[in-house]
């Protein structure tokens, strides 16, 4: 049975859902972090099997712009994630549970 | 099964398996290096659908920057699985239930997609030349903006992660 569409999205369903799973489950900030970029590249490899399906550039393209906006975020959020370990000696996040500190 | 479907499983299977030691592993690192994998795999697959450019950005952008990025804030920190938090049983049960839950929901949403032959579709679409001719046709207004984008990301992760010591609140430590 030779490989079709339908695979690439049941393939990217399933990254999508352990990358939930990751970040339902875990407690350090940074891995939660990193399940969040397994979810981007999910989505990513979608738009690509997407763009072979219908022979469109437009869709690499948003790949294209996903992974800049995923730079960009990887440095604040990683910024947030140094700054709060400098404050509290932990990423723990049920740390942060209260507001005030 | 032609060469193409077997590099496909393979892939897959490297790619789902590192994606479940990113989530099961206790040591940070361990996660870190497995979601390289994982990233080198999904690399795999661009290169498969014909989509050159995109996998060696990916490789470039994700495997080399941000992961290094990663890296080098939990040895900074000084991450290892005796610090690591753990939650309870019982939440990390409801997590892999409500994971699951969606993958099932959105797997009876798709599974009556009408399956398209993806290797028979053409082949130059990926290449660096025809991105690069609708980048900056029909995209240059988003591609400058992204630069607006990547500067305030710059200056905000400066003005985050600066050190406050002329704060008057000196009292904490």
């Amino acid at each position: 049975m030779p490989v079709n569409s339908t695979y690439y999205l049941f393939l990217s369903l399933l990254l999508f859902s352990i990358g939930i799973m990751g970040t339902l489950m875990r407690r350090n900030a940074i891995i939660i972090f990193m399940c969040i970029e397994l979810m981007l590249n999910a989505v990513n490899l979608l738009l690509v099997a997407f763009s072979k399906m219908y022979a469109d550039v437009d869709a690499q393209l948003f790949v294209f712009f996903i992974m800049v906006v995923a730079a960009a975020e990887v440095a604040v959020g990683l910024a947030i994630i140094v700054m709060m370990y400098r404050k509290v000696h932990s990423v723990d996040i049920n740390i942060l549970n209260r507001l005030k500190h | 099964m032609s060469i193409y479907d077997i590099l496909f499983w393979v892939l897959s299977v490297m790619s789902v398996g590192c994606a479940l030691g990113v989530i099961l592993s206790r040591n940070p690192v361990n996660s870190v290096m497995f979601l390289i994998l994982t990233f080198f795999s999904i690399s795999g697959h661009y290169i498969l659908m014909n989509a050159q450019f995109l996998a060696i950005v990916n490789i470039i952008v994700y495997a080399g920057a941000i992961m290094v990025l990663f890296l080098f804030v939990i040895m900074l920190m000084n991450l290892n699985a005796d610090v690591e938090p753990q939650k309870g049983q019982l939440v990390q049960f409801a997590g892999v239930i409500s994971g699951g839950v969606l993958f099932l929901v959105l797997l009876a949403g798709i599974k009556t997609a009408s399956p398209v032959a993806i290797d028979k579709a053409s082949i130059d679409i990926g290449l660096i030349s025809n991105l690069g001719k609708v980048l900056f046709k029909d995209y240059v207004l988003p591609f400058e903006i992204s630069s607006v984008l990547f500067l305030s990301a710059m200056i905000g992760a400066v003005v985050i992660g600066k050190k406050e010591d002329t704060a008057p609140n000196t009292e904490e430590q």
